[in-house]
């Protein structure tokens, strides 16, 4: 999968676990550009993303994503592995 | 259920749903907890206020006089010690032996500190158990192993409940052993937020909670109703033939035994059984009557209806004779269509979904913790008699010419006492359960219960038993009449139980209220009808009786009272 792919796939995951068919991710959107994005529906998403791709990140990763392009591109690493 | 419906479920109109309040006071981050409560509470017709206690604050939330938590006034308080910050503190303590004993009074002081402000009902988490960490097997030799402490903790725990009513547990011991310890908690979640439970663990630590809140709310199951073949034995008896049905300790057969096994259990505990089956009824109780394997024999089923018409007619008959209402049934099917019909037909009625393999049924079924109660008594274990007792009578009516020569014939008495300590479970269960012939709908625990039969000056009290040839119906009926001074008494609780509808009990009952009032020179006997969904059926209950109406109030003159006419005896008289 390449990074566009990806993006397209988190952005249907927020868009469902938000509740907000407005949602549009960038690769540098964070949690501050999307109202419903906060520590607490961060989990939700990550959790969500998880199933969706059938990977699992570390506890570092999911603290340390600085924007949605870096969790893409970690995404992507962890599905080729 | 997942937390995105849970998000749903939180946006949606609770309008018309029962209120309850629940403060959480926990040591570790419980916002997931709080959200997926309010969210399954919907799902029950429950509009629960969450309050959380703040973050790993429960001494300073918990000694503050002017606390948040006493403003808010709980329902229901749940105590969570997360049994992770439990192992640090012990390990601290150097392998203290006292630990479970000083943990258990803790958590007793904080109960009681709260006890003094506020009145609530505790939930209290128990301690989730694992192989020690440090001694391996060889916890279990002593008694400075956290293993042992924290299994101490767990009997201690509930050692404190089975003496005081307001205390109940929450079982994340047992639903940790049944969900394991990899999908109960998310290491990632503890450690970046405090969260100690994983996100799916959460909804179901929620779900937990709100079975057993539901339940303190009147809402539980009674009736488990049962298809036959293939899903009580293997195959079909009307193809198979008694032989060759599959039930008892080998292969196949083994499964179906372990389920009866647990249905015959649910049975001793109160639960009543009805079959509903489309078979011949011949071939449909033979097995019950003949077949050496069978855990479940003709006496445990209450009602037994087998024949060709739609199920969702014969449990709609099934309900007619328990007079239960359908949101306390459940009903267990093999076959995806009946269950589909059934859905359609009684959307109220429970019945849940069972997977592909029916090795699995039992488990999936014990998962789903659909019998969760918070009383058992005497009239539990012979419930069963009761009602096939009932179906006798019901049979009888029909042979008499008038409902009166009915009556007569019954040779009804009626045991009439003051509450006392025998009774109070009952009279408390009661409270709780009681929907329909229910005058004003006041829960009472225990507790609460033995603080007005301790006032006498204040209260007065009767419950009441009926027998009749037939059988005894046990404790069914209870009365509390507040006097409210030296003129007046007001009916506090007017509760009976519908399975002696139409005997002209309540009669009976008011009389006594009456020959009480005379005796003691009252002049006014008041009574109330507060409205809900389920008590309908008494809306007209105190105008049937003679009394009139002012403001919301019904008046009965007792100097005025005329006895009514009943075909019940006193016992005592």
């Amino acid at each position: 999968m390449n990074i566009p792919e990806i993006l397209a796939d988190c952005n249907k995951i927020f868009i469902d676990e938000l509740g907000n068919p407005s949602i549009v991710l960038k690769p540098e959107s964070t949690a501050s550009d999307i109202e419903e994005w906060d520590s607490l529906t961060h989990i939700q998403l990550i959790v969500a993303i998880e199933k969706h791709f059938k990977i699992r990140f570390t506890t570092a990763e999911i603290q340390n994503f600085k924007n949605v392009g870096e969790m893409c591109t970690c995404i992507q690493k962890r599905i080729s592995k | 259920m997942d937390f995105k419906q849970i998000k749903i479920n939180l946006k949606k109109d609770f309008t018309g749903y029962k209120k309850v309040k629940v403060a959480i006071i926990a040591d570790s981050a419980t916002q997931y907890l709080a959200q997926a409560i309010r969210g399954i509470g919907y799902e029950r017709k429950l509009d629960i206020e969450v309050w959380e206690a703040p973050y790993d604050a429960i001494d300073i939330t918990v000694n503050d006089d002017k606390s948040e938590l006493y403003e808010f006034k709980p329902d229901f308080t749940l105590v969570f010690l997360s049994v992770q910050k439990m192992k640090t503190k012990f390990y601290k303590t150097g392998f203290d032996a006292e630990f479970a004993q000083n943990t258990i009074n803790y958590l007793k002081r904080t109960v009681s500190v709260i006890s003094t402000k506020i009145k609530t009902n505790f939930l209290i988490f128990n301690f989730p158990d694992g192989l020690d960490p440090v001694f391996g097997n060889f916890g279990g030799k002593i008694r400075n192993s956290f293993s042992y402490q924290v299994k101490k903790m767990n009997v201690e725990l509930m050692d404190w409940m089975q003496n005081d009513t307001s205390v109940s547990l929450i079982d994340l011991c047992g639903l940790q052993s049944m969900y394991g310890f990899s999908n109960a908690i998310d290491n990632r979640l503890y450690i970046s937020s405090d969260v100690h439970f994983s996100m799916d663990f959460a909804l179901e630590v929620a779900n937990n909670c709100v079975q057993v809140i539901d339940v303190y709310s009147g809402n539980s199951k009674k009736c488990l109703i049962l298809d036959l073949d293939n899903t009580i034995w293997g195959g079909i008896i009307g193809d198979d033939g008694l032989e060759n049905i599959q039930i008892g300790d080998l292969g196949i057969g083994k499964i179906y035994t372990g389920i009866q096994t647990w249905i015959k259990a649910l049975k001793d505990r109160g639960i009543i059984l009805a079959v509903c089956s489309k078979n011949d009824e011949l071939n449909a109780r033979e097995p019950f009557e003949k077949h050496p394997d069978m855990v479940l024999k003709s006496d445990d089923i209450a009602v037994f209806v087998a024949n060709w018409s739609n199920k969702h007619d014969n449990i709609k008959y099934i309900q007619s004779i328990l007079n239960i209402g359908f949101d306390s049934m459940v009903f267990i099917d093999d076959n995806p269509f009946e269950r589909n019909m059934v859905r359609t037909y009684l959307p109220e009625i429970c019945v849940p979904e069972l997977p592909e393999d029916p090795a699995d049924y039992l488990s999936y079924l014990n998962k789903l913790n659909l019998f969760e109660t918070n009383a058992y008594t005497h009239e539990d274990k012979e419930r069963t008699q009761l009602y096939k007792a009932e179906a006798l009578r019901n049979a009888a009516s029909l042979t008499y010419s008038s409902e009166r020569e009915f009556l007569k014939n019954l040779d009804m008495v009626s045991e009439v006492k003051a509450i006392d300590l025998f009774s109070i479970p009952r009279v408390s269960q009661l409270t709780q359960r009681s929907n329909q012939f229910n005058l004003r709908t006041v829960r009472y625990t225990e507790e609460d219960i033995k603080r007005i039969v301790s006032k006498n000056d204040a209260y007065t009290t009767f419950d009441f038993s009926l027998s009749d040839k037939y059988g005894s119906h046990g404790l069914i009926g209870i009365i509390i009449l507040e006097k409210k001074n030296d003129e007046t008494l007001f009916i506090d609780t007017w509760i009976m139980s519908c399975r002696v509808l139409k005997r002209g009990m309540e009669k009976f009952m008011l009389n006594e209220i009456m020959k009480f009032a005379q005796k003691n020179n009252f002049k006014n006997v008041i009574g109330e009808y507060l409205e809900t969904k389920k008590n309908i059926i008494v809306k007209d209950h105190y105008e049937s009786l003679g009394f009139y109406k002012e403001k919301n109030l019904w008046y009965c003159n007792v100097k005025e009272y005329k006895f009514n006419s009943c075909y019940i005896k006193n016992a005592n008289e």
